[in-house]
C-alpha cells in the first residue's frame, strides 16, 4: 500500500514536471502550428537560472524561482521575436531554427557551467518529507502539484476571461479566420510563448527541486514525454493537457517500477505513435 | 468541379475581350474598390491569371462563374488570405501589400465561404472577437438575427447551417464596414433560410456596398446591380447583371446555366479526367514542369 | 518555401549541364576583365566534383600533411579513418535528403534504421555466429524490414504528425538499445564488434585504407541510387509530393506508396551505413540510435543544401569534420588564452553547430550548395535576364 502511495505521488510530481512543459508547448503548437523543440531549452535555462540565483546569486529559494521563471519568460520572448517571427512565412524552417536552438541552448550552458550534476539548492521546508497513508513522501512532490495545479487555473482564467484569450482559442482552431476579423494575431504568438516560456522556466526551477539537481539536457529529456502529452490531451488543449500529463506520469512510474525498469517510458513513448495513428486529429486543435 | 465546365471553359476565351471591353466604360463611375491583374500563385500552381473587377459604391456587385473559375480564391487575395500581386484600390488605398488584419481594419468585412466560424466558442464569443471598435452595432445584429441574442450561450459548432451563416454575416454588420464581403452565404441552406439571408443582404446593401459571390442567380437578378464573371482564373465578362441573364446564349457560355447545350450533354461517361480538358494556362501535370510568371 | 529551393534546385542541375559550353561562350559577350576571371572561376568550380573524386582516389596513396585540416599526413591511419567518417556521414545525410529534401517528408526517426543496420550486423555476429557478409546483408535487411514496417506505419499520417511518429519510434528504439534487454545490445557501452568474425583485411590500424574504400564505396552508391530514382519517373513524383501533395492527388496518383519507396530506399541506404560505421568503429554504441543522432543528419543536410545532389554530402563531411576539429581546438592553447565570453561558446562544438545551423536556416535558405548561386546572382544582378540556363547560351550562341 504504502509503496501504491509513494509511486502516485512520485507519478503526480512527474505529471505536473510535465504539464508545465507541455501546456506551453500545446498552446504553441496549437495556435501557431510550431513544433517547439526549443522548449526542454527554455526548462533548463529556468532550471540554470533558478540554481545560479539560489547558489552564486544569493537570492533565497523562492526568490530564485521568480528569478528563473522570469528569465525564462524573456528567453522565450526573445525566441519568439527574434528567430520565430522573421519565419513566418517558412514554417518548416521555423521548426529548425528551434531545433538549432534546442541544440545550442543546452551546449552552451555545459560551457559555462559544466556537464555534470549541480546539487540543486532545497530549502529546509521543502527537503523533508510527509507520511500520507504510512507511506513517507518527499514534500517537494507535493510543491510540484500545487504549482501545476496554480499554473492550470491561471491558464484556464486567462483563456476564457481575456480578450487574448478568447483570440487564442480562436486561433488554435482558425488562425487565418483570427486574421480576418482584424486582429493581429501575431501579438498573440509572442503572449503564447511568454506563458510557455514561464511556465517551462518554472517546470525548470522546481525539476531542480524534484530530482535534486540540475543538468544542462534536463530539458530536452523531459521534451519527449511532453510531446505525448501533448499529443495525448489533444494540440491547444490546456486541460486534456492536464489529464494526459497525470496519465503518462502515474503510467510511466507505475510500470517502471513493476515491470522491468524503462518499459514504462518504452511504453510512453509507443503510446504517443499509437495515438497519433488512432486519432491523427488529436493534433487539431481543440481547446478546453 | 463539373464536367461541364472543363469542357465548354475553353469557349468562354473569344469574348473576353470584348465583354471586358465595354465594362471597362462601366468602370469609370470611381468604384469603391477596384481589382486589376490580380494573380495568385499556390505551390507553385496558377490559380488567377489576371482577375479584373470593380465593386460599385453602392449597392450588390455579384461575382460569378462556374465551380473552380476562382470566385473563392479571388476574394481570399482581396483579403490577403493567398500570396497574390497585382493591384486593389480599395477607396484610394492600395490593399495589395497589406496583411490581412490590415486589409480588414480599412473598412471590410468578410463572411467567406465555408462561414468560418469558431465551433468552440459560443455565439457571443464569436461575435465579441469581430468587435474592432468602441460601438459594436449589437441592436442591428440583433434586431436581424433575434435568434443569435437568444443563443448567444450556446456553442457555435451546434448551430445549423442558416444559424452558423447568420453568425458569420452578422460579424460583418458589427463594425462601421465600408465594405462586406460574403462568399457564397446561402449555400447549403434551406430555401426558406436563402430568403431570410437575401432579405439581410439586401438591407444591409442599402447602406453599405456588397460584393457577392453567389451561384443562386434569382437571387443575383434580384439584388445585384452589376457583375463581373469569372472563367478559369480570368475575368471573362463585366457588365450590368440584368443584360447578362437576359441573354441566354451568354449566360450559359459564362455560367453554364439554362437548357445545356448538345456538345456538353453528348459527351459520354461520367468523368473523363481532368487534366486532358484543363486550357492550356493551369496546366497540372504529372512531372511537374515549373511554370515561370510570365 | 518548397517552390523557391525547388526551382533553384532545377535551375542549378540544368546549370551544371550546360556547364562548359555555356561559360566557353560567355566569354566573349562580356569583355570585362573581372567577369572574365569570375567565369574562369565559375568554370573550374563546376568540375570540383571530379577533382575531389581524384583527391579521395589519391588519398590513400598521399603523404601530404594538411595542417589544421587533418592531423597527421593525408595517407596517415588517423586522417583515413577521420575522412572515412566524413563520408560515412556524407553519405547517410545524402540518403536522409531523399526524405527531407526530395519528397519532403521531416522524419525525426532516420537514427533508428541507421542504428538498425549497425546493431543487427554486429549481434548477428555475435549471437548468431554469421560470418560478417551474411550479417551485413542480415543487418540490412533488418533495416529495410522496418523501415517497410514502420513506414508503412507512420505514413499514414501527414505534416508534422508524421515527424512525430517517427521521432516516437525512433525514441523506442533508442530507450530498447539503452535498456539492454535480455544483455544483447550491452546498454550504456553497446557491443565491440567480434574480430574474428571479420575479414582480416578489415580489422587493425594497417588496414584502414581498407576500411575508407568501403566507405568511399559506400558513398558513391548512395549517391548513385539517391540519383538515379530522383531522375526516374517516381523521382519526379516525389518531386510534385514535395511541392503540393494535393496536386499529385488530383491526378489520381496515391502519395502513400510513393513516399513508402522513399522511406524503404532512405531505410535500406541507412541500414547499410550501419554496417560500414560498424566496420569503421569497430562497435555499436546506443548514441547511434539517439534523437540526436537524426537532429544531427538534419543539421548536415540543412547545412550543406536540401534537396541538391552534393548540398547533403558537403554538409555530412563538413558537420562530422568540424565536430572532431573542434573539439580538438576547443582543449587548444588559442582557445584557453581567450577571454571567458570567447572561450566558453567556442569551446563547445555542439553550441557552434546550432548556432550555425540557425544562422544557415536563417541566411541562407539553400544551404552552402547555394552559396555559389547566389554569389552569382548578386554579381548578374545588373544582367537584365537573371534566369541562369538557355536564354544565356542561346544568346551567346549567336555571337
Ligand atoms: N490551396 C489551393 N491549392 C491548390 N489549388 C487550389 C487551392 N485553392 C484553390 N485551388 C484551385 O483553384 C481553383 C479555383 O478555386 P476557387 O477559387 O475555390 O473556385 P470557386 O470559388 O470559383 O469555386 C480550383 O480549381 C481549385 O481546385
Ligand atoms: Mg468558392
Amino acid at each position: 500500500m504504502d509503496t501504491v502511495v509513494l509511486l502516485t505521488c512520485t507519478g503526480l510530481g512527474l505529471g505536473a514536471l510535465y504539464f508545465l512543459v507541455a501546456s506551453g508547448l500545446s498552446l504553441i503548437f496549437g495556435l501557431m502550428d510550431v513544433l517547439n523543440f526549443a522548449h526542454g531549452a527554455l526548462l533548463s535555462v529556468g532550471a540554470y537560472a533558478t540554481w545560479w540565483a539560489g547558489t552564486e546569486g544569493g537570492m533565497g529559494f523562492w526568490l530564485a524561482v521568480v528569478f528563473g521563471t522570469a528569465v525564462g519568460t524573456v528567453a522565450a520572448v526573445l525566441l519568439e521575436l527574434v528567430l520565430i517571427r522573421p519565419l513566418y512565412n517558412r514554417p518548416r524552417d521555423q521548426i529548425l531554427a528551434t531545433v538549432g536552438v534546442g541544440l545550442a541552448v543546452p551546449a552552451l550552458l555545459m560551457g559555462i557551467w559544466g556537464a555534470d550534476s549541480r546539487p540543486f539548492p532545497q530549502p529546509a521546508a521543502l527537503s523533508g518529507t510527509v507520511g500520507l497513508f504510512g507511506a513517507i513522501v518527499p514534500v517537494n512532490r507535493f510543491v510540484l502539484l500545487a504549482a501545476a495545479a496554480l499554473v492550470l487555473v491561471a491558464l484556464r482564467l486567462f483563456l476564457s476571461r481575456t480578450r487574448y484569450g478568447l483570440v487564442v482559442r480562436a486561433g488554435v482552431e482558425d488562425r487565418a479566420m483570427v486574421t480576418a476579423l482584424g486582429i493581429d494575431v501575431r501579438k498573440a504568438f509572442t503572449l503564447v510563448f511568454a506563458i510557455g516560456g514561464a511556465a517551462a522556466a518554472l517546470g525548470g526551477a522546481l525539476s531542480g527541486l524534484y530530482f535534486g539537481s540540475v543538468h544542462p539536457g534536463q530539458g530536452t529529456s523531459l521534451l519527449i514525454f511532453a510531446f505525448v502529452v501533448v499529443v495525448m490531451g489533444g494540440m491547444g488543449s490546456v486541460t486534456g493537457a492536464a489529464v494526459a500529463s497525470v496519465a503518462v506520469g502515474l503510467v510511466q512510474q507505475f510500470a517502471n517500477y513493476y515491470t522491468a525498469a524503462g518499459l514504462g517510458d518504452l511504453s510512453v513513448v509507443v503510446l504517443l505513435a499509437v495515438l497519433l495513428l488512432v486519432r491523427p486529429r488529436g493534433l487539431t486543435g481543440r481547446l478546453a | 468541379m463539373t464536367d461541364s465546365s472543363f469542357l465548354t471553359s475553353g469557349q468562354t476565351d473569344p469574348a473576353v475581350g470584348a465583354s471586358s471591353a465595354t465594362s471597362a466604360a462601366a468602370a469609370d463611375r470611381a468604384a469603391l474598390l477596384s481589382v486589376r491583374d490580380l494573380r495568385v500563385v499556390i505551390d507553385g500552381l496558377h490559380i488567377l491569371h489576371g482577375v479584373d473587377l470593380d465593386v460599385a459604391p453602392s449597392g450588390v456587385t455579384a461575382l460569378l462563374g462556374r465551380n473552380g473559375a476562382g470566385k473563392t480564391t479571388t476574394v481570399k487575395a482581396i483579403m490577403g488570405l493567398v500570396p497574390r500581386t497585382g493591384s486593389l484600390r480599395f477607396a484610394g488605398t492600395e490593399l495589395v501589400k497589406l496583411p490581412t488584419h490590415l486589409v480588414v481594419r480599412q473598412g471590410i468585412g468578410y463572411a467567406p465561404e465555408d462561414r468560418g466560424i469558431f465551433a468552440g466558442l459560443t455565439v457571443a464569443e464569436n461575435l465579441r472577437l469581430a468587435e474592432r471598435d468602441g460601438s459594436p452595432a449589437y441592436d442591428l445584429v440583433h434586431e436581424l438575427f433575434p435568434e443569435l441574442k437568444q443563443r448567444a450561450g450556446q456553442l457555435a459548432g451546434t448551430l445549423s447551417g442558416g444559424q452558423q451563416q447568420m453568425v458569420a454575416i452578422g460579424r460583418t454588420l458589427l463594425n462601421g464596414n465600408r465594405l462586406i464581403i460574403a462568399d457564397e452565404p446561402t449555400k447549403g441552406l434551406a430555401p426558406k433560410i436563402v430568403a431570410e439571408v437575401a432579405d439581410v443582404l439586401e438591407r444591409a446593401a442599402a447602406t453599405v456596398p456588397v460584393l457577392l459571390v453567389e451561384q443562386n442567380l434569382a437571387l443575383v437578378r434580384r439584388l445585384a446591380g452589376t457583375c463581373a464573371v469569372l472563367a478559369d482564373g480570368r475575368t471573362a465578362h463585366r457588365g450590368g447583371t440584368a443584360e447578362l441573364l437576359a441573354d441566354e446564349e451568354a449566360a450559359r457560355r459564362l455560367l453554364g446555366v439554362g437548357r445545356p447545350a448538345p456538345a456538353a450533354t453528348s459527351v459520354p461517361g461520367p468523368a473523363p479526367t481532368p487534366t486532358v480538358a484543363v486550357p492550356p494556362p493551369v496546366v497540372p501535370t504529372a512531372t511537374v514542369t515549373k511554370e515561370v510568371a510570365p | 518555401m518548397s517552390t523557391d529551393t525547388s526551382t533553384t534546385s532545377t535551375g542549378s542541375a540544368a546549370d551544371g549541364k550546360s556547364a562548359p559550353g555555356r561559360a566557353d561562350r560567355a566569354i566573349p559577350r562580356t569583355g570585362e576583365s573581372i567577369t572574365e576571371r569570375s567565369t574562369l572561376i565559375y568554370r573550374a568550380l563546376r568540375w570540383w566534383p571530379i577533382a575531389l573524386l581524384i583527391l579521395f582516389l589519391v588519398a590513400p596513396y598521399s603523404a601530404l600533411p594538411l595542417p589544421g585540416l587533418l592531423d597527421g599526413p593525408l595517407g596517415s591511419p588517423g586522417s583515413l579513418q577521420l575522412i572515412a567518417l566524413c563520408l560515412v556521414y556524407g553519405a547517410l545525410a545524402t540518403g536522409y535528403d531523399l526524405l527531407l529534401g526530395r519528397t519532403g517528408l521531416l522524419s525525426f526517426g532516420h537514427a533508428l534504421y541507421f542504428a538498425t543496420g549497425l546493431y543487427a550486423t554486429d549481434l548477428a555476429m555475435l549471437e548468431l555466429q554469421l560470418p560478417f557478409a551474411a550479417a551485413a546483408l542480415f543487418g540490412i535487411g533488418c533495416s529495410i524490414s522496418l523501415a517497410l514496417l514502420l513506414g508503412s506505419v507512420s505514413l499514414r499520417v501527414t505534416g508534422i504528425g508524421f515527424s512525430m511518429v517517427t521521432l516516437a519510434f525512433a525514441q523506442a528504439g533508442s530507450i530498447l538499445v539503452q535498456r539492454n534487454p535480455g544483455g544483447v545490445t550491452g546498454g550504456e557501452e553497446g557491443r565491440a564488434a567480434p574480430v574474428e568474425m571479420l575479414p582480416d583485411s578489415l580489422v587493425g590500424i594497417e588496414n584502414t585504407a581498407n576500411l575508407y574504400w568501403i566507405a568511399l564505396g559506400y558513398l558513391v552508391l548512395t549517391l548513385a541510387v539517391v540519383q538515379w530514382t530522383v531522375s526516374s519517373p517516381t523521382g519526379r513524383i516525389w518531386e510534385g509530393i514535395k511541392e503540393n501533395e494535393r496536386r499529385v492527388e488530383v491526378l489520381g496518383l496515391r502519395p502513400y506508396g510513393f513516399k513508402l519507396v522513399a522511406f524503404v530506399i532512405a531505410g535500406g541506404l541507412a541500414g547499410a551505413g550501419g554496417v560500414v560505421y560498424l566496420l569503421l568503429t569497430g562497435g555499436a554504441t546506443p548514441q547511434a540510435a539517439t534523437s540526436d543522432a537524426t537532429l544531427a543528419l538534419l543539421v548536415m543536410v540543412v547545412l550543406g543544401g536540401s534537396g541538391t545532389r552534393w548540398g547533403p554530402l558537403l554538409g555530412g563531411v563538413l558537420y562530422t569534420w568540424a565536430g572532431h576539429r573542434l573539439g580538438d581546438l576547443a582543449n587548444s592553447s588559442a582557445i584557453a588564452d581567450l577571454p571567458a565570453v570567447l572561450r566558453v561558446p567556442l569551446s563547445q562544438p555542439l553550441f557552434l553547430l546550432g548556432a550555425l545551423f540557425v544562422a544557415v536556416v536563417y541566411l541562407l535558405p539553400g544551404g552552402l550548395a547555394k552559396l555559389p548561386a547566389r554569389i552569382r546572382a548578386g554579381r548578374s544582378k545588373t544582367d537584365t535576364v537573371g534566369v541562369p540556363g538557355p536564354a544565356h547560351s542561346l544568346e551567346g550562341g549567336t555571337t
